[in-house]
């Protein structure tokens, strides 16, 4: 590991302060990711910035009926919360559905979100890799890409986004709150929060230089049963290769948000529109525009059986 | 080097560490406590899980700064080879080990783990969000994040059981 200084920030505006003022400056959570990342020399911040202790690690109700989860709540805690096991079960699924028990009371929420591709190559120095190192190439693109995205890939890069959580977001419309270095706040829909690789694969989010996030809010609930589907190579602790959450409503309508296949947390106003045409038309809408390789070919039949599954399943609840 | 205070099993330990430190590293090689084991280093195994602040976590995915003022477990507190703890008694009962490197690991996840039943934290295989109790299912997806190369696992869920149910009685 790079050597680096430390600090413990008092506040969030001085975290953010420093963060936009010390080149080379990260901030650091539950540090699952970045420190694997920096034990491999992918990532090499100067000064990380510890943002464990401002307090951000509550949940509550916002005045317009959804919940405000703080940026440092652990995943364990926001699965176990009463309030989103009851109202937001898709939430806690997804969650409950990554990693381990062990990571999942460091892992937080803003951390989670901003976790990096699992593309083998990204995670081989000696490997050309767009996103790791801009212009030296995509090893991905004619190796080994069967992890990898389908939706939303570029020639440049075709990282899949590996989280769960991001997914159950995607679906439930959250909005990502921070503040800027001059103290300024934003909410930014969790939609327009990820950027797609295009040209440049190492840009990932819409987050300016030392903006921190704060808090991830939800809106109202969404009535219907939740479900988040997972299918990977091991039972349990294991990325996704295709995941679903859907929300399936009473009058036959239902939303669905994808894991596994995009290049950030997938969901289209088509797919949800086709719902009640069944598995198949919601799959077709939901991978138009998809691009394959001989190694990931297999997820578009993946997703379609991974719908008709929970279809099935649905139907048996009815 | 920064200055870093644990409760290490009950007792303050003052460190000036390297920021670079994790905390299995400051266990191991500064501390001397090598009950904790390195197995990857890399969260993916689960040999250095310990319990901080009541919380099992992989100490190697962690710096030792990050976690100043606070309490560490770790399988050197549980129990003393005189005075084992039930889940150390139950794995030497039930054979939950072969070469016993992960088992440290296993032990401090498993004693965890029947807490966060306890206290109702749902897990991949809960049918009901509302129901969290108490199954081999639930053992087996809770601990999936400790990996066994003697594939000791039958015997660390007969383990695990036992003590669950001693607890239960
Ligand atoms: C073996 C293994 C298996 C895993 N399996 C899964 C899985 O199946 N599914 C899944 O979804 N995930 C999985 N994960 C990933 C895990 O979920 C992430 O590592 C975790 O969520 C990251 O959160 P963190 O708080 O530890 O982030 P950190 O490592 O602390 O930070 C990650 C990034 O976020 C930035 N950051 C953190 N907080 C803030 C903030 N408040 N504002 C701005 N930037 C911030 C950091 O600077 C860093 O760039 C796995 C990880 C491991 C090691
Ligand atoms: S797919 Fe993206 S992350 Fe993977 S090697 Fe290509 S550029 Fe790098
Ligand atoms: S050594 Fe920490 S998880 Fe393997
Ligand atoms: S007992 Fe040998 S690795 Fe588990």
């Amino acid at each position: 590991m790079k050597p680096f200084t430390y600090e413990r920030a008092n506040s969030v505006e001085a975290a953010a302060k420093a963060a936009a003022s010390v080149q080379g400056a990260r901030f650091i959570a539950g540090g699952t990711n970045l420190l694997d990342l920096m034990k491999l020399q992918i990532e090499t911040p100067t000064h990380l910035i510890d943002v464990n202790r401002l307090g951000l690690d509550r949940i509550e109700k916002t005045e317009e009926g959804g919940l405000r989860i703080g940026a440092l709540v652990r995943n364990t805690d926001l699965a176990a919360d009463t309030t989103v096991r009851r109202d937001y079960g898709v939430l806690s699924r997804a969650l409950v559905a990554g990693a381990s028990g062990q990571l999942r009371n460091k892992a937080t929420t803003a951390g989670n979100l901003l976790q990096r591709t699992r593309c083998p190559y990204f995670y081989d120095i000696r490997m050309p890799c767009n996103k790791r190192k801009p212009g030296s190439g995509c090893g991905a693109l004619k190796g080994m890409s069967r992890s990898l995205a389908i939706l939303g890939v570029s020639d440049a890069c075709i990282a899949q986004h590996p989280s769960d959580m991001a997914v159950a977001m995607r679906l439930l419309d959250a909005q990502v709150e921070t503040m800027g270095a001059d103290g300024t706040k934003r909410a930014i829909p969790i939609a327009d929060f990820h950027l797609l690789p295009g040209e440049t694969p190492h840009k990932e989010t819409v987050l300016n230089a030392g903006e921190i996030i704060t808090s991830v809010t939800l809106p109202k609930p969404v009535a219907g049963t939740h479900v988040y589907r997972k299918v990977r190579d091991r039972a349990s602790y294991a990325f996704a290769l295709v995941s679903v959450a859907a929300i399936f409503g009473k009058d036959g309508t239902a939303r669905f948000a994808f894991g596994g296949i995009g290049a950030k947390p997938w969901r289209t106003a088509e797919a949800d529109a086709a719902a009640s045409e069944g598995a198949k038309a919601v799959a077709q809408a939901a991978l138009a525009g998809a691009r394959t390789t001989e190694h990931n070919d297999f997820k578009r039949p993946l997703v379609e059986r991974t719908l008709a599954s929970l279809y099935r399943q649905q139907e048996a609840r009815a | 080097m920064t200055p870093v205070e644990l409760t290490v099993n009950g007792r303050e330990v003052h460190l000036q560490l390297d920021p670079r430190t994790s905390l299995l590293d400051a266990l191991r090689e500064h501390l001397k406590l090598t009950g904790t084991k390195k197995g990857c280093d890399h969260g993916q195994c689960g040999a250095c899980t310990v319990i901080v602040e009541g919380r099992r976590i992989n100490s190697c995915l962690t710096l030792a700064v990050m976690h100043d003022g606070e309490q560490v477990t770790t399988i050197e507190g549980l129990g003393t080879p005189e005075a084992l703890h039930p889940m150390q008694k139950a794995f030497v009962v039930h054979d939950g080990y072969q070469c016993g490197y992960c088992t440290p690991g296993q032990i401090c996840s498993a004693v965890s783990v029947l807490e966060e039943i306890k206290a109702g934290v749902p897990s991949h295989v809960t049918e009901n969000l509302d129901r969290v109790a108490f199954s081999e299912d639930e053992v087996r997806e809770r601990m999936s994040g400790n990996i066994c190369r003697c594939a000791a696992y039958s015997n660390i869920i007969a383990a695990i059981s036992d003590v669950a149910g001693e607890s239960k009685a």
